[in-house]
């Protein structure tokens, strides 16, 4: 690699040539490149008053700073040590002091943890738990580790990689573009490789999971929600450089949940989701519960569980199918003498 | 008495970052205060009155808040110490995107917002580039990748910043984010004698000076002409 000295010596061409990034670099840094056969030192020297307010450093800061961009990115596409094949959390203690109602917590890439437990008792707490790698040091004392290690510490504060990437209903494309061209500008973010045919199937995998189809064209912002929803899961699933993906509920419109939860372990991907939905709750490998800013169980899911998601399943299609006759102006009729025959309470 | 600066665009969440960490410092028995500067008015300081902090603020009115800032942070950590204040936070509306307030030795941290566009980082200049954190809110409201393109378009105007996500309604972060800003070994007594990272540029037209009449001949000091070129 380069050291600053050669940095400052090596024509712009000769950078850009052994790592190709850096054209970014100059970019986002707001030097204008007329010549790029003259070093960074000719150009410095050149630079006119206001050029050099434009850039803010001067060529000392501007080659640290580019020697620095250079470490980030060759750590960032190298980097082998970021799969994350086990997540681990040991116990710490609720907001009352006691400790939690278990040891140790191991997740496996793949696996689904569903997160159930009141509003405001300790769900976010342990999300910031895990993005944070805590050691302790937080206010549950918690512990994690990946790969039955003490994570590195660039999970806390790297720009370009981060441990958890998060999904929830709130969230809204803000940017003024067309599906494609933000599918592009994310995997360029990414430095991938065959960025075309990863773009491709981003929005091929989107549109399966979307109730209505969606073109390549389409301006981000006018996805209906559903849709939106769907090619979020998607690009997350297959573009996301995190490990491990947080879900706040997925409402169960213009979506196919299921579909969208196979996709993301499928890129051997933690989930991790918050639900107070059963058929979502139940597509967990476990359920951890949380109360009073603590887990108070890990409940494996049962074999009676995953017969009684069976039939929530059926019930959720028969409603979505309702929801679709009325939708479209079809007179609705009863569904079974069975179903009739079940008691409402009140 | 440590002293910490933060700056950032209009509305980025300084203020709703700054209160969530003092929540957090509060829980460590640290006592926190702010000065804020603004340009022509601001209700922040009613925002720390509220959470019970003590508070000050200067407005630069006519003046770049970033010159105005330099001129009077030795009068302001005064301030602090006579409150016994254990962390000293100043809050800058980043209003000027020639100028950052920041100062050799004292932590700076940029706050700056998902929602603001991804040519924002690119923009604003010395207050991003030369902070040491820089500080990512509204991560609630938009797409996971507009976040990761966000936040690596900030680490490339800013390799060498620490880059953390904070949520100024919900505080999600604010307690890891705490923990970076106060340390008894970064105590100072005075600025005086410190240097700023990024000299000001004066930024002195005629008519910064009072100027009125349209003109080239009237154009002195700090004058550049836009290109239109010949089509
Ligand atoms: N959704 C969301 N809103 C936020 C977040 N952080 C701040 N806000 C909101 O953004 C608005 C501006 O926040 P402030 O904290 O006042 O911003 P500021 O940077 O201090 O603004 P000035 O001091 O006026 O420059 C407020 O309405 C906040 O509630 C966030 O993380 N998510
Ligand atoms: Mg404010
Ligand atoms: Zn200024
Ligand atoms: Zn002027």
């Amino acid at each position: 690699m380069f050291n600053q000295t050669e940095l400052k010596n090596k024509k712009i061409s000769e950078i850009i040539a052994e790592y190709p990034y850096t054209e970014n670099f100059f970019k986002e840094q707001k030097l204008v490149l007329n010549d790029q056969e003259k070093n960074l030192k000719e150009i410095f020297q050149n630079l006119s008053l206001e050029a050099r307010e434009d850039v803010v450093f001067d060529l000392e800061q501007f080659t640290a700073s580019l020697l620095s961009y250079i470490e980030n990115m060759q750590e960032f596409l190298g980097e082998t040590d970021s799969v994350v094949k086990t997540l681990s959390i040991l116990a710490g203690k609720d907001k009352s002091g006691y400790p939690e109602n278990y040891k140790q917590l191991n997740i496996k890439s793949g696996e689904i943890i569903s997160i159930v437990g009141p509003t405001g008792s300790g769900k976010s707490r342990l999300l910031a738990d895990i993005e944070w790698t805590a050691q302790g040091d937080t206010p549950t004392e918690r512990k994690i580790l990946i790969n039955d290690q003490i994570p590195d510490k660039k999970w806390r504060f790297t720009g370009g990689k981060k441990l958890v990437a998060q999904l929830s209903q709130n969230m809204n494309f803000v940017m003024d573009l067309s599906v494609k061209e933000f599918l592009h500008l994310h995997a360029e973010s990414r430095l991938v490789e065959q960025e075309d045919a990863l773009v491709d199937r981003i929005f091929e995998e989107a549109n399966q999971l979307a109730g209505e189809k969606f073109a390549a064209e389409a301006q981000i912002t006018s996805l209906s929600g559903g849709q939106s929803r769907a090619l979020m899961i998607a690009d997350t699933a297959i573009l996301s450089s995190s490990p491990i993906i947080l879900i706040d509920e997925i409402e169960n419109a213009g979506i196919n949940r299921e579909k969208a939860l196979e996709l993301l372990v499928g890129e051997e991907k933690i989930v991790l989701m918050a639900t107070h939905d059963p058929v979502l709750a139940l597509m967990g490998d476990k359920r951890i519960i949380i109360n009073n800013g603590g887990i108070a169980d890990i409940i494996t899911t049962t074999a009676e569980e995953k017969k009684l998601r069976r039939e929530l399943q059926i019930l959720d299609k028969l409603l979505g199918d309702l929801r679709e006759d009325l939708r479209y102006g079809k007179k609705l009729g009863q569904i079974s003498q069975q179903l009739t025959a079940i008691k409402l309470i009140n | 008495m440590n002293v910490v600066t933060f700056s950032g665009p209009p509305s980025s969440g300084k203020t709703a970052v700054i209160l969530k960490t003092i929540a957090a410092l509060q829980q460590r028995k640290l006592q926190v205060g702010v000065v804020k500067f603004d340009c022509l008015y601001t209700d922040d300081d009613e925002l720390y009155q509220k959470a019970g902090v003590p508070v000050k603020k200067g407005l630069s009115g006519s003046l770049c808040p970033d010159h105005y800032f330099v001129s009077n942070i030795e009068e302001v950590v005064q301030w602090g110490k006579k409150q016994k204040l254990d962390l000293l936070i100043t809050e800058s509306a980043g209003l000027c995107n020639r100028c950052s307030p920041y100062i050799k030795d004292i932590k700076a941290i940029c706050v700056i917002d998902n929602l603001s566009g991804i040519n924002t980082p690119k923009k604003i200049g010395p207050m991003l580039k030369t902070a040491d954190i820089v500080v990512i809110t509204k991560g609630d409201i938009v797409s996971q990748a507009e976040r990761e393109v966000f936040a690596s378009r900030v680490s490339t105007v800013n390799p060498d910043a620490l880059v953390m996500n904070v949520n100024g309604l919900t505080g999600q972060g604010a307690f890891e984010f705490s923990t970076l800003l106060y340390d008894k070994a970064d105590n100072i007594e005075t600025v005086t004698g410190k240097k700023l990272r990024f000299s000001m540029p004066s930024a002195m037209c005629s008519y910064c000076l009072g100027e009125t009449q349209i003109g080239e001949e009237h154009q002195l000091g700090n004058v550049r002409k836009i290109e239109l070129g010949d089509d």
